[in-house]
């Protein structure tokens, strides 16, 4: 199991180069991010946190703060997508599926947004970021979809990964993972569609470039991706310019 | 009924306390070199006590609360089915068109992966396959699958979308066991992908919305239950009303997909389940 686990790190990682370089493939230049990453291994180590820099903070808030920031760059992103011109002149089939999935993610967004701060004080919400699209094409059917696929499928694995970390010994923690087992299995839909106008009619929606097999099976299940790792991959998509940490976020 | 026999074989106690079994599914994963599953699979649960196990049991007994072990073998009854559907399609000749060949044998690999996953983290503690009937007699139907292939996209959807409520569903009863949790989670979000893509084959929205069921009335349990697709309220927000320009509450609905129970799960698959 423990080289098992490795295994599934090292093709995470890869994965993230892989992503990388479609970014880039995608005419998507990696530029630099304000994102300030710096996932602790150990909770007895945390690096201090940033003065005027937002820090995502410890245990489960930490972990709404992480779905709240990733729900905030898919609402961003589908925003976006909805004013470009390659939506304005899609088919319809597609135009009602990448509206449907803005709609959803707005829904998310504000979910998140809601429900943080009806638990914290203000000052312990995650701010609203700001984001740079200026890599995608928005007039680009490859370059929105694209884009869609990477972001849904980090999604995917993201909250995947999350589920662990949320310490469920309060009511209110059985809450959140259930919560977020409602949002996770929306993201795969997601994905599955959007991978499915890529590539009709073939294995792409649940494909073998995306599954992992576990226990030395066939390829079959989702990834489950660390916040740090999925972090990582977000700031080289360059997409977030507002920096905050994640210094106090779970690990285990 | 006969679905009721699995609803007892899941909560066949004597069956859970076996010792020896527990050690053998001990050993399975010995063979795989996997430590730190020996360490944390919840059939550590046998590493405790029977009698710590009897008291725990006992301290739930007013309602079946279900162990890991039951967890796991409700997944494999779900998994075998749809095993048993996929194999059955892909081998009825004339039955499924070229074009979604690929598809479905692609879902019908990870179902067979996923049966072989729940029977190695068993081992000795594993279900016997059902014997599945689908044309659905158990509930007065005569349903043809492997004939008509309507029926067998409709029957695809319907058990893709209770896949992926069951494992929901079973979320909480995982979070004692870090691995486990995670691996339900792996697989469930897979069944999410299958269900979207035989939605959309049959012309449907790949997501859930409101409580909405375009399979055989028989079937509008799978949209159903005790928090229904239709459900609005998250997080203790009622969220309805709230998007009006976002898709409004039908928006909400498919933005969220809900959970069922293990009893709700077992009536709809014990349609199917003969034996």
């Amino acid at each position: 199991m423990k080289n098992e686990v490795l295994t599934v790190q090292e093709q995470n990682h890869s994965e993230i180069n892989k992503r990388r370089q479609f970014l880039k493939l995608s005419g998507m230049a990696i530029v630099g991010s304000g994102l300030l990453i710096a996932c602790s291994k150990d909770d007895n180590s945390n690096p201090p946190n940033t003065p005027g820099v937002f820090d995502l903070g410890p245990g489960n808030l930490g972990i709404l703060n992480y779905a709240f920031a990733l729900e905030q760059l898919e609402a961003e992103f589908y925003t976006q997508v909805i004013a470009g011109s390659y939506w304005a002149g899609a088919p319809a089939n597609e135009k009602q599926i990448l509206k449907d999935i803005y709609n959803h993610e707005i829904i998310h967004r504000e979910f998140f947004k809601t429900a943080i701060s009806a638990a914290v004080s203000a000052d312990l919400v995650l701010p609203t970021l700001e984001f740079d699209f200026s890599s995608v094409d928005f007039s680009s059917r490859a370059s929105v979809l694209g884009t869609s696929k990477v972001l849904e499928d980090t999604g995917v694995s993201a909250y995947n990964g999350a589920g662990k970390l949320i310490d469920v010994s309060d009511a209110a923690g059985v809450v959140y993972l259930t919560v977020a087992g409602k949002i996770v299995s929306v993201e795969a839909r997601h994905s599955s569609a959007i991978r499915n106008l890529l590539n009709p009619g073939s294995m792409d929606f649940a494909g073998d470039d995306i599954l992992i097999g576990l226990l030395g099976g066939a390829k079959s299940f989702d990834k489950a991706t660390p916040p740090a790792d999925v972090l990582a991959a977000v700031v080289a998509t360059g997409f977030v310019v507002t920096p905050f940490t994640a210094n106090n976020l779970p690990t285990s | 009924m006969n679905f009721i026999k699995l609803l007892d074989t899941l909560s066949n106690k004597e069956l859970l306390s076996k010792e020896g079994s527990r050690r053998d599914s001990f050993d399975q994963f010995k063979s795989l070199g996997s430590k730190i599953a020996l360490a944390s699979i919840p059939f550590g649960l046998a590493a405790t006590s029977s009698k710590a196990k009897a008291a725990t049991k006992s301290m739930n007994s007013a309602s079946f609360m279900a162990d890991n072990t039951d967890v796991l073998n409700f997944a494999l009854t779900l998994e075998y089915l749809e095993r048993s559907f996929y194999q059955q399609g892909l081998a009825a000749s004339g039955l499924i068109p070229a074009s979604d060949q690929a598809v479905f044998a692609t879902i019908s690999g990870h179902e067979d992966a996923h049966v072989e996953f729940l029977l190695t983290a068993l081992g000795a503690d594993a279900v016997a396959e059902p014997t599945f009937d689908f044309t659905g007699s158990n509930a007065g139907l005569n349903l043809n699958p492997f004939g008509d292939y309507p029926t067998f996209m409709a029957l695809a959807q319907g058990f893709e979308d209770t896949g992926v409520r069951a494992y929901k569903g079973q979320a909480g009863a995982l979070a004692n066991d870090n691995d486990l949790l995670t691996y339900a989670l792996q697989i469930h979000s897979v069944e999410a992908r299958h269900a979207s893509q035989v939605r959309r084959m049959r012309g449907e929205k790949g997501w859930i919305t409101q409580s909405q069921n375009t399979l055989p009335g028989a079937f509008a349990a799978i949209y159903g239950g005790a928090t229904p697709e239709s459900n609005t309220v998250q997080g203790g927000v009622n969220l309805s009303g709230l998007f009006s320009q976002y898709g409004g509450a039908d928006a909400v609905t498919e933005a969220f997909d809900e959970p069922l129970t293990m009893d709700e799960v077992l009536a709809i698959g014990g349609i199917f389940i003969v034996g």
